[in-house]
């Protein structure tokens, strides 16, 4: 049993002592790396090491929670006794109880050697080549606001008094760019961005010259004119909506009739060209571990498929609430935090269309890159949404002029329903969580502009 | 200097910082604590408690900072953070300044919030509950959520600096749904301070009624219209718009990099003469104040707008030492495992002489934004975008029908440039700001201010 397991332990036999019924105590170590650059040279190198015990105490059926870094023999006794204090303040609740243990399989390549194996000043030749090939790819690409490159190696283990007994490792890298590009009177921003499991696995010349793509691309954008019309969610953009739809099916949110997925299983939800999973245990995927943030095993789970609304995410405690089983999608923002429920990673079926095929099919519309303001301007209740967009129009089945500075506008539902195409190539995206997604074609949307 | 490290231990690792060169070094403790808890469903829940301690080591060579965090307060976990920071430098050593300690007051707590029992807190709660519901059977769910925290934070640099601050902040949020028919509407309302309990004492249940009563008025609401129209922007929260459009633009970090708008402005117009503007960061118990910011400097109050001129860039200590200048006391970090960037405190746009009555009687078709759900600006473009969560038409200089699902969409300098009428009902309220991956507790402020033209994107067809 390792040093983390032990600490785990010592948790939950102190959090027993102080007067809980059940515990269950999630312990990490995390030692981390962030290189930014900016013009040429290291702008500021971060090294990190954290490490932190979280003790879900259980009274019955009340349950609290208490986190903190002091992993000393009283350290931990102390955050052990808050947690069994913060349980008897909590409500009575039937369905609260502790995860039963499930075996669980391992699952291996979560963590790559080559992120250790790079010394620093490696990583940050990684990062000043993001920059360099963004700046040395056009007279107009004026500047890079920050290039960066960040990784970190994770430890988890979990135990609990109910016999959960469990530990992984797992690497992941990123790196990324915003690309400023200048012209007709006004500056463009571009994001490029990579991420792997390691060092090796990243191409910082391609990062640097989606950033630059994208930002040249932007040069000259105007508004274009109110309309409705097809749509094409570039990944980034399909990612954040898929995001958002993932949030709705969280079965906590349905539960409490905070979804507009709620009372809709089985029926249909979207257009036979969308089809969502969700997938704990794929390899590539970051948010992938053999078991999730309660030591459930994770697995692949049918979201939307032909259509249909098939299952929604669960944890121990919804699926206690209905009587049925977790789908393994607890989740946490590490050792502070309670474990919820959330998406792993999120993957949108790839369709059969490339790009240029996609954009065949729209005609006449627009191709949105980048979406702005989704945290205030989506409904999670409703699904009602208005964000603030920029893109591309699309003329003749061809991408034209950028445009910026409109919204785009409808209900989750009605855009589901009206996905008619899915490009063939995905790619995995950071946003909306962990995303894996295809460019989406929506049949109409409305777009207001001026 | 809160007790958090002793001078000797501080003296010692800012010399370790810089035993391999560096013009600057810095040592950031600090010890959090808090408390949250939420009722939903009319059950206590999500009882939580939290305690870390750390450090954080800077050292700055040329133009690149070498940065080092570690979990602990013991001289050894200290000393640890500074040999990492220092591990990557290759120059001479250098000697810091002897310390000087300066003491700052910390803003007053009266009643400190961790010795009010925790059953008084879900009491409070279950009062919001029960405020919330009494405002009608619509209202199909309630949620609300307290938190407290107390950050002590100690800092000492290769300048001789050796400061420390004692800060406590309190909030409760309120979310309502209230549902007819097939219709489900939202509403929120929140009250946070730099205080402690004392802030609970007078009528909190309050913004469970407003949460409660935002949601319901909505569910009469039509969908938003679309196009450039006049916009009147709601006292208090409305303030985001300012420092979405306006205060991130003026941090010096995006001014440094080009990546502003508002790069070789300072001392132009760009906004009508009635426009005065400032970030203040010693506003008495408001939510963004401290005594001192995170890298020791006392906060002071900066005017960034005098009589629509551009007065002032936000600095902290790195971004200033460039420019030239004093930094502004705007150092600030979400904890001490980030870096310090220019951030802004408390912002907001001065009160100006007109009622909002005439402000909005002024208007024949137009917009009326009371309240944000959030909003989101590229500084180097300028481009912006709010969610409205409330939101009204104005018909023939009248406020007529809640609008549902209206975002408002722009461009920094012309909206800056269009307010052309600022109300005299000045108020603050609480946000949470985020920015480089970081998130801090901010103010946003002004009375009702008129933009003659604004973008709304609604969902009306």
């Amino acid at each position: 049993m390792s040093e983390l397991s032990a600490t785990a332990r010592r948790a939950v036999e102190a959090a027993g002592e102080a007067g809980a019924s059940d515990a269950e105590a999630y312990a990490s170590r995390e030692a981390g790396r962030e290189v930014r650059v900016h013009g040429g040279e290291v702008e500021s190198l971060t090294a990190a090491t954290q490490s932190g015990v979280g003790v879900r105490a259980w009274i019955g059926h009340r349950v609290g929670y208490a986190y903190g870094t002091d992993l000393s023999e009283a350290g931990v006794r102390a955050i052990a006794a808050r947690a069994a204090e913060a349980a008897a303040v909590a409500d009575e609740d039937e369905f609260a109880a502790p995860p039963q243990p499930a075996g669980f399989e391992a699952l291996p390549g979560l963590s790559d050697p080559s992120l250790a194996e790079w010394e620093t000043a490696r990583v940050a030749e990684l990062a000043l080549t993001v920059e360099r090939t963004a700046l040395e790819s056009d007279p107009r690409l004026v500047g890079v606001e920050m290039a960066v490159y960040a990784d970190s190696d994770e430890q988890v283990a979990i135990v609990s008094s109910a016999g959960v007994a469990g530990e992984y490792e797992a690497s992941s890298c990123y790196a990324y760019l915003q690309a400023l590009a200048e012209g007709e009177g006004a500056r463009e921003t571009g994001l490029g961005f990579g991420l792997a499991r390691g060092p090796r696995g990243l191409d910082p010349e391609a990062i640097g010259a989606e950033g630059a793509e994208r930002a040249l691309s932007m040069i000259g954008a105007g508004k274009p004119q109110s309309r409705s019309c097809p749509v094409v969610l570039d990944e980034t953009v399909a990612a954040s909506f898929a995001g958002l739809i993932g949030g709705g099916l969280s079965a906590k949110a349905v539960q409490r009739g905070r979804s507009p997925f709620a009372g809709r299983l089985g029926e249909e939800v979207a257009s036979e060209a969308f089809a969502l999973f969700d997938d704990g245990r794929d390899p590539a995927g970051p948010g992938s571990a053999p078991f999730d943030a309660e030591g459930v095993p994770r697995r692949r789970t049918a979201l939307i498929e032909g259509g249909r609304l098939c299952s929604y995410l669960y944890d121990t405690y919804t699926a206690n609430r209905e009587g049925t089983s977790s789908t393994g999608s607890a989740s946490r923002q590490g050792y502070r935090s309670l474990p919820s429920v959330s998406t792993s990673n999120l993957v949108v079926a790839p369709g059969s269309l490339s790009s240029a095929e996609l954009l065949a099919q729209a005609g006449e519309g627009v191709y949105v890159t980048d979406v702005a303001g989704l945290h205030s301007g989506v409904n999670p209740v409703t699904g009602v949404f208005s964000v603030g967009a920029s893109g591309r129009m699309i003329r003749a089945g061809q991408l034209a002029e950028p445009v910026r500075e409109f919204t785009i506008a409808g209900e989750l539902g009605g855009m589901l329903s009206a996905v008619s195409a899915a490009g063939a190539e995905a790619r995995w995206v950071p946003f909306g969580g962990s995303v894996s997604t295809p460019p989406l074609l929506v049949a109409e949307m409305a777009i207001s502009g001026s | 200097m809160s007790g958090l490290i002793d001078q000797g231990v501080a003296e010692r690792a800012l010399a370790r910082a810089l035993a391999h060169g560096g013009r600057f070094a810095e040592v950031f403790a600090e010890r959090r604590r808090g408390q949250t808890m939420a009722i939903d469903e009319q059950r206590i829940e999500s009882v939580q408690a939290g305690a870390e301690e750390g450090a954080g080591v800077r050292v700055v060579e040329g133009n690149t900072t070498y940065f080092a965090h570690v979990d602990g307060l013991d001289p050894g976990d200290i000393e640890r953070a500074a040999d990492e920071a220092a591990a990557a430098l290759r120059a001479e050593r250098r000697a810091p300044r002897p310390l000087q300690a300066r003491e700052a007051t910390p803003l007053p707590i009266e009643r400190r919030p961790e010795e009010v029992p925790a059953e008084r807190k879900a009491e409070l709660l279950r009062e919001l509950d029960e405020r919330a519901r009494a405002r009608g059977a619509e209202i199909a769910q309630f949620t609300a959520s307290y938190a407290e925290a107390r950050r002590e934070v100690a800092v000492a640099n290769s300048e001789g600096l050796f400061s420390g601050d004692d800060r406590t902040r309190v909030r409760i949020g309120a979310q309502a749904v209230a549902r007819r028919d097939g219709t489900v509407e939202t509403g929120a309302e929140t009250l946070g301070a730099h205080r402690g309990f004392e802030l609970l004492e007078d009528d909190p249940g309050q913004i469970a009624e407003q949460a409660a009563t935002k949601a319901l008025t909505l569910l009469d609401a039509v969908p938003a219209p679309s196009g450039s129209m006049p916009v009147v922007v709601g006292g208090g929260f409305g303030g985001v718009l300012f420092h979405e459009m306006t205060g991130h633009g003026l941090e010096a970090d995006h001014i440094q990099k080009g990546a502003s708008v508002y790069v070789g402005k300072l001392g132009e117009r760009v906004a009508e003469p009635l426009l005065n503007a400032y970030d203040d960061g010693r506003l008495p118990g408001e939510w963004g104040s401290d005594a001192i910011d995170d890298e020791g400097q006392p906060t002071q109050k900066t005017q960034v707008i005098e009589d629509g001129r551009l007065t002032s860039y936000l600095y902290d200590h790195l971004t200033a030492d460039r420019d030239g200048v004093a930094s502004t006391g705007n150092g600030r970090r979400e904890s001490f495992r980030h870096l310090p960037i220019p951030r802004m405190t408390n912002t907001y746009i001065a009160p100006g002489d007109a009622t909002p009555e005439a402000i909005i009687a002024e208007v024949e078709r137009g917009f009326y934004a009371v309240s944000f759900g959030g909003g989101q600006v590229d500084p180097a473009t300028g481009d912006f975008v709010f969610g409205v969560s409330e939101g009204y038409l104005i018909e023939g200089g009248k406020v007529t029908r809640p609008c549902r699902g209206a975002t408002l969409i722009g461009n920094c300098l012309e909206a800056l440039a269009a307010i052309d009428a600022v109300g005299d009902d000045f108020f603050m309220k609480t946000g949470i700001c985020g920015k480089g991956g970081q998130k801090v507790p901010v103010g946003t402020g002004q009375g009702h201010v008129r933009v003659r033209a604004m973008t709304v994107g609604g969902t009306e067809r």
